[in-house]
């Protein structure tokens, strides 16, 4: 019975609301006593009850019926906010991302773990729960307020109360054009003063087109202080409890009427439709290339004034084009911001199970992102920070006789460089041991040593990329199932990304990240090999240099090139590929150095055509299989090229490195 | 109120304003209700008050727990004003605070209908106050 569209929109509402939950526990645990806050969190479990039922997700349903009672509870002063707590409800923004994966995946969300959960919540409350140190009192106010106020609301009015603070009536009129923006302006003056109980809106005594509103402040400031914050705007009354009847309406009203504005102003949209319109801007594009071989064959022709206009307009095309790509793309983004928040809760979890004083330090979570490339960074980047937590970072004591602060940090920043975004994880803690590196490798025979003898100090920092290599004895809460750093840079490599690594022994170690920003579209390298040509994603090109024939030497069977005092292996696309080629090698050669992750390989080439902007389509048929293509690409003049897989061609030379 | 010239005029729907700061919730209830009414959704108390007097609505479904101005406030306000007086008012919340519940139908809402409900069990309410 539930249109699928509704169903979309409860699991993004329901994860929305979980994130907004997990900000908020976060400014708790940052030690803001703010009631509103505690109000907040019950108001997120609340919804996602509400939500939860009518879309028949049962456990969800059930964990936050839990959660609503605690919540309840805290916010009417029944039970204390306390870190154990906290550590619930952080728990409970966890279990809630299973439970949503589960069900996004069409998965059953019936983990049992649920049911321990929920009696640990109900141990907690009751363990929680506050002596009541009174019985409540009347309360001597004007019943057309009391009536009105919902059972928290009247709490925080007897809390207010029973602190001391006074109660105003603050009363003003709104056109109904300007109640939005009117209110905001009345909360900005009030908040500072004290805390707004509720609104009371009355219709007012006119035509009714104004709204006139009754704001029930608490607060520490008396009327001389209360009336200067509203200015001339509103009228403020003290209310003694038990008097002061809610007057009817007084007060000017501006000019009424306005149409009924459009109720939100944002939609939610499936990436899906947005990488349809991004194809669609892709066939433009080449649709436009082809005006622009008419045009060739007009000028031909001798049609001068024809192609000096079919130009003009053509130029327009492109540069709308150009926007309506660049306004698609701006969509897909979103601020890292997004997983940093993850980062701090996960942070705070591991750092104390481990026993270590870790203070994280954010910056650059505005920088944006494709969508996409977000949520498939969030577990290496988790995997990351906990790699630092376990390992970077020293214990306390071992701190302490370092002679180092006691709390550890990691900084995690993020900024854009170009169409690329580069996030760097750094601690402070003891960095790489690089001898225990080597042993390591050498005991898990990851290299001999002889291989050994000849690293450089990046190759030798670079090994703990391997798989299989692991320095981990124990296994602990957060060597997360026994996965080490090489799957990070396969996830990252998946992204067409870099990791790259920096340690300074006793002073700590620094991953960084580089992404593209988007993979909807991309910008590739037009090469020529063997006769035809191909594209290589731009986003995995280091540089691209020549050399000439009598520079490449072979060592053990293989081509390679010292470049700047490194050695890089050369793959020729056509044997990678088993294309034919027609004649001899050319004397003078065109390298492409790509990277995936920390590797590096020379692709030759016979030329560099240019630069495009590309969008991948994948192949079907038997193209699919094979391996070092990645898709294939239209480019002008109905041209299809075949874009290669780097990350493929990368492997394919480890491969060959590793039998060699 | 003029009779309607029957087979010239298509009867004109009825117009039901819903007042829920969930969108999920809205979409909800929208697909439950919008085959047999015009639906005008509003994610606050604060715009349901903007968007009142903007049309004529022949039932007002509101959410109890909303920020700054919740379904009892919009209650109270509704059952002030000469011209909203009349207009049935559903109050809809995940089942929770009786004593909230209690506070709304005192102050003038017609029903409440606690979450989650079917759209069956909606339709059937709603027909109770509009009939189509």
């Amino acid at each position: 019975m539930t249109s699928d569209k509704a169903f979309q929109d409860f699991l993004s509402e329901a994860q929305e609301t979980v994130e907004n939950l997990n900000r908020t526990l976060l400014a708790l645990d940052a030690g803001k006593v703010d009631p509103d806050l505690v109000n907040d969190a019950f108001r997120a479990v609340h919804s996602l009850k509400g939500l939860a039922g009518l879309f028949g997700v049962g456990r969800m349903a059930s964990l936050s019926h839990t959660l609503e009672n605690l919540l309840d509870s805290l916010r009417l002063g029944r039970v204390a906010v306390s870190a154990a707590i906290l550590d619930l409800l952080f728990e409970a923004v966890e279990i809630y991302g299973r439970l949503m994966a589960a069900v996004s995946e069409g998965r059953p969300a019936d983990s049992p773990e649920v049911d321990g959960f929920v009696a640990r919540i109900e141990q907690a409350a009751r363990a929680g729960a506050r002596a009541q140190t009174q019985k409540r009192q009347d309360l001597a106010l004007d019943p057309s307020i009391l009536s009105v106020l919902s059972e928290y609301e009247e709490h925080r009015l007897r809390e207010n109360l029973a602190a001391g603070r006074t109660l105003f009536r603050v009363h003003a009129a709104f056109d109904l054009a300007g109640i939005d923006h009117g209110l905001d302006e009345l909360k900005a003056r009030l908040k500072p003063l004290g805390e707004v109980i509720t609104y009371l809106p009355t219709p007012d005594s006119g035509d009714g087109e104004g709204i006139e509103l009754d704001v029930i402040l608490a607060t520490d400031a008396h009327h001389p202080a209360v009336a200067g914050a509203v200015g001339g705007r509103a009228e403020v009354t003290e209310l003694v409890a038990g008097r002061a009847p809610l007057a009817a309406a007084t007060g000017a009203r501006a000019e009424e009427d306005a149409t009924l504005r459009s109720v939100s102003r944002t939609v939610r949209v499936d990436i899906r439709k947005l990488d349809h319109l991004m194809n669609l801007v892709g066939e433009l594009t080449l649709a436009r290339a082809g005006v622009q071989g008419v045009l060739e064959d007009l000028r031909g022709e001798g049609h001068l004034e024809l192609a000096r206009r079919l130009q003009q307009e053509s130029r327009v095309l492109e540069r709308k084009l150009d926007e309506l790509q660049s306004g698609i793309l701006e969509v897909r983004m979103v601020p890292l911001g997004q997983i940093f928040d993850k980062l701090s809760r996960v942070v705070r979890r591991i750092s104390r199970d481990a026993g270590k004083e870790i203070r994280l330090t954010i910056s650059g979570a505005d920088t944006e992102l494709d969508k996409l490339i977000v949520e498939e960074l969030s577990d290496p980047l988790m995997h990351v920070i906990r790699n630092s937590i376990d390992h970077g970072i020293e214990p306390t004591d071992v701190r302490r006789a370092a002679g180092k602060d006691e709390t550890g940090t990691i900084w995690v920043s993020a900024q854009q460089r170009g169409n690329h975004v580069v996030i760097e994880v750094r601690d402070d803690g003891r960095g790489f041991d690089e001898d225990r590196i080597l042993e390591t490798a050498i005991q898990r025979r990851l290299i001999d040593a002889a291989q050994a003898a000849d690293l450089s100090r990046r190759e030798l920092l670079n090994l703990v990329f391997l798989p299989g290599f692991s320095t981990r004895e124990r296994a602990s809460e957060l060597s997360g199932r026994g996965v080490g750093l090489d799957v990070v840079k396969t996830n990252i490599a998946r992204l067409s990304g870099i990791i790259d690594v920096e340690s300074t022994r006793g002073k700590g170690t620094s991953l960084i990240i580089t992404l593209p920003v988007t993979l909807a579209i991309i910008q590739a390298l037009i090469i020529r090999a063997a006769g035809r040509s191909y594209a290589i994603p731009l986003n995995s090109v280091l540089e691209t240099i020549t050399a000439t024939r009598g520079e490449v030497k072979t060592i053990e069977r293989r081509e390679v090139l010292t470049v700047r005092g490194q050695t890089l292996a050369l793959a020729r696309v056509e044997q990678a590929l088993d294309v034919a080629r027609a004649g001899p090698t050319p004397e003078r050669m065109y390298v492409v150095v790509v990277g995936l992750a920390q590797h590096r390989l020379g692709l030759v080439v016979d030329d560099f055509v240019g630069q495009e902007n590309i969008v991948i389509k994948s192949l079907s048929g038997p193209l699919n299989a094979v391996p070092g293509i990645a898709g294939a690409t239209e480019l002008g003049g109905q041209q299809v090229v075949l874009v290669l897989d780097v990350a493929a061609l990368v492997e394919e030379s480890l491969r060959g490195e590793e039998a060699a | 109120m003029m009779a309607q010239p029957r087979g010239i005029i298509a009867p004109v729907p009825h117009r039901v304003l819903l007042v829920e700061d969930s969108p999920a919730m809205r979409s909800y209830v929208a697909a439950a209700l919008e085959t047999d009414y015009e639906i005008v959704g509003v994610e606050s108390g604060f715009q349901a008050l903007q968007a009142l007097p903007n049309g004529h609505y022949d039932l007002v479904i509101s959410d109890v727990h909303m920020p700054d101005i919740n379904g009892l406030e919009l209650a109270k306000f509704m059952r002030s004003s000469p011209t909203y007086r009349k207009v049935p008012l559903i109050l809809i919340s995940t089942e929770g605070s009786d004593r909230d519940v209690g506070r709304g139908l005192e102050l003038g809402a017609n029903a409440y209908l606690p979450k989650p409900f079917s759209p069956a069990a909606l339709r059937e309410l709603v027909k109770r106050f509009v009939e189509t």
